[in-house]
């Protein structure tokens, strides 16, 4: 049962074509990895599907509504059912705020419970994302950048949400501190139950959390696999260069292994290449990958997905050197 | 040989808060075409360090303790010509309103007296050194027409210009994506390779240690609190916290399953030189000696240096 599913979703901000044509599901219950570079259109897809910027074209289904049309006034009640957490919450926390308003704002702005149980409620979250209960009364600046990523989390967490979208949740964080963000959010996914779509550019913090994984390159889904199977054989040419350049953190598997190191740079989204997007830095291109769209369609016996002319239905990916 | 030397280096800011300990007499070497990782997290004290030995700190900074470069204390002229310097944002350090060429051939003209055709192709050639396409077009564009990894590279190739004997790169890839960041790590690589520069990598990110460099020092809370080989170093980390740091990364090698490791509490802010481990208040093996009496950088387990009272042996530290 998909919590999101997301249909032919465009976004375009003037000429710039942030997202260009994306469908993708998120089930119940599941950690979906969305992962891209810079100028990807992953966080613009992040924040679409929140509805915090409208729509071009496309649908948002989320539980069974389609949330990409609705008015504000419509879509208000159904905010509650999913949530946001941001990169840095330096700045997404109000300053003025207590952390105990931060966190009871949504269940105060969808009426949930009286003023007692809200209170209750904060309590419960502060245990749960692992802060102490007197931290309440306390100031985002009073805490460190851990604390206030938790303070974020139990936010979007405290009107139970069935969809939480983590943007970079660790990125401005310290390697310790980052561990200790990304083991909480699995903890919690584990033992609440409620689906995420986890936007990164980590590829390591994606394998650690996510089950399945979504590729994003230039405004448009290149590959989607299961974990295991993306991270051991992918099958998109730009995959297998992003697993590539990202450095594994061990001297003697870093150095011996065959690494594919990408010509140019990232094309502008305001005129993407013609045919496949990838097709100028592809180092595999052909003829018609300049001429072709490649549709997002399965591969292998799997049900993974992959847009590329030179992966064949069977799965059989070309090898990069 | 031994190209750069610090000993006992310690950096205190005056701040409207009170005195910081930034750094607290860190010691390490840099050997010639060596490439070393000076490696911590915010507030460790690593861009400090960088600072002071390319003496850019601001003036509410005191450093004492020596800095040798070749064996003497460099004059302030020296200093400039073989030690240069990049940082983590390119487009802040340069120019917007000349072209890519003409800031180059500044430094030529300033530091080597090179002019016209001369300056032109040491231009291009430096440009060719960190694997810029169609150089003798990118002579003539501006910084805002280049894309962050080749911005990153013109700041290397002004940095090299003048073939100094050490480059100290902070966090030079942080800001860039890492199929960029792959190129600029080659750049570095070869700088070693085919200009014999040795480089002092700041950084905060494993992947980037484990890639490039021959030598890591790690840094927490202003103190170096263990130093060795790269392979040795992920392979066997005596220190506790440089285990820590390790465990908390991502890595499915080490992480078949269950979580990440964490590190409790936070880095404290050293005001004044402490008696103690400073890390003994976070630490899983930490007892009264500890944290009483501070610890010195001396030879550990698998002949790290590592400045611990408890330092790790293989049993604990094997991966």
């Amino acid at each position: 049962m998909p919590v999101l599913e997301v249909l032919d979703l465009v976004k375009h901000f003037g000429p710039v074509r942030a997202v260009d044509g994306v469908s993708l599901r998120v089930d119940s219950g599941e950690v979906v990895g969305l992962v891209g570079e810079s100028g990807s259109g992953k966080t613009t897809l992040g924040r679409c599907v929140t509805r915090l910027v409208p729509v071009t074209s496309g649908r948002v289904i989320m539980n069974g509504t389609d949330i990409a049309s609705l008015s504000r006034r419509a879509l208000r009640p159904l905010r509650r059912h999913f949530n946001i957490v941001f990169q840095d919450p330096s700045s997404s926390l109000d300053p003025r705020m207590t952390v105990g308003e931060i966190i009871s704002e949504p269940l105060r702005l969808h009426h949930i419970g009286s003023s007692p149980q809200r209170r209750a409620r904060v309590d419960e979250l502060l245990d749960q994302v692992g802060l102490q209960r007197e931290m309440a009364r306390r100031y985002p600046h009073e805490l460190s950048g851990g604390q206030r990523q938790r303070v974020s989390v139990a936010r979007a967490l405290s009107a139970s949400p069935s969809l939480l979208v983590a943007d970079e949740p660790t990125s401005a964080l310290d390697v310790s501190v980052q561990a200790s963000v990304l083991n909480l959010i699995g903890r919690l996914q584990a033992d609440l139950g409620f689906a995420c779509l986890f936007v990164t550019h980590d590829l390591a913090a994606v394998e650690f959390l996510a089950q399945r994984v979504a590729v994003m390159y230039l405004g448009v889904l290149v590959e989607v696999a299961s974990r295991e199977e993306l991270f051991a054989s992918p099958r998109h040419p730009y995959t297998q260069a992003l697993l590539s350049a990202a450095p594994l953190p061990d001297p003697v598997a870093q150095r011996s292994r065959n690494r594919i190191v990408l010509s140019g740079e990232v094309p502008s989204p305001v005129d993407p290449p013609s045919g496949c997007r990838f097709h100028p830095r592809c180092p595999v291109a052909i003829e018609r990958c300049s001429l072709e769209v490649p549709p997002l369609r399965p591969v292998g016996p799997s049900g993974a997905l992959a847009a590329c002319h030179l992966v064949d239905d069977s799965g059989a990916a070309p090898a990069l050197t | 040989m031994t190209l750069l030397s610090v000993k006992d280096l310690t950096v205190r800011f005056r701040t409207e808060d009170g005195p910081v300990l930034a750094v607290d007499e860190a010691s390490f070497d840099v050997a010639e075409r060596e490439v070393v990782a000076l490696v911590g997290e915010s507030g460790c004290g690593k861009s400090v360090t960088a600072l002071a030995l390319t003496g850019l700190l601001p003036r509410n900074a005191s450093v004492t303790g020596a800095i040798e470069l070749d064996g003497s204390q460099p004059s302030r002229q020296a200093r400039g010509r073989d030690i240069a310097y990049i940082f983590q944002e390119p487009m802040t350090s340069l120019n917007p309103v000349l072209t890519v060429g003409r800031q180059i051939g500044e430094v030529l003209r300033k530091h080597q007296g090179l002019r016209g055709a001369a300056s032109r192709r040491r231009v291009i050639e430096l440009l060719e050194l960190v694997g810029i396409p169609l150089p003798s077009r990118r002579f003539g564009e501006y910084p805002h027409q280049l894309s962050g990894g080749m911005r990153q590279r013109v700041m290397i190739a002004m940095a090299v210009a003048c073939k100094p004997k050490l480059l100290v790169a902070d966090e030079p890839t942080t800001a860039l994506d890492v199929t960029v960041q792959a190129g600029i790590l080659d750049v570095l690589r070869n700088l070693r390779d085919e200009i014999g520069t040795a480089v002092l990598l700041i950084t905060h990110d494993l992947g980037v240690v484990a890639d490039v460099a021959d030598r890591v020092v790690v840094m927490y809370a202003g103190r170096v609190i263990e130093q060795a080989g790269v392979v040795a170093l992920f392979a066997r980390p005596t220190h506790p916290y440089t285990r820590g740091l390790l465990d908390a990364v991502p890595n499915p090698a080490r992480h078949a399953d269950g979580g990440l490791r964490e590190i409790p509490g936070r880095v404290p802010v050293i005001r004044t030189p402490s008696e103690m481990c400073t890390f003994s208040d976070r630490c899983w093996y930490a007892d009264e000696v500890c944290r009483s009496t501070k610890p010195l950088l001396a030879p550990g387990p698998a002949g790290h240096l590592v400045r611990c009272w408890h330092p790790l042996e293989a049993d604990h530290a094997g991966a």
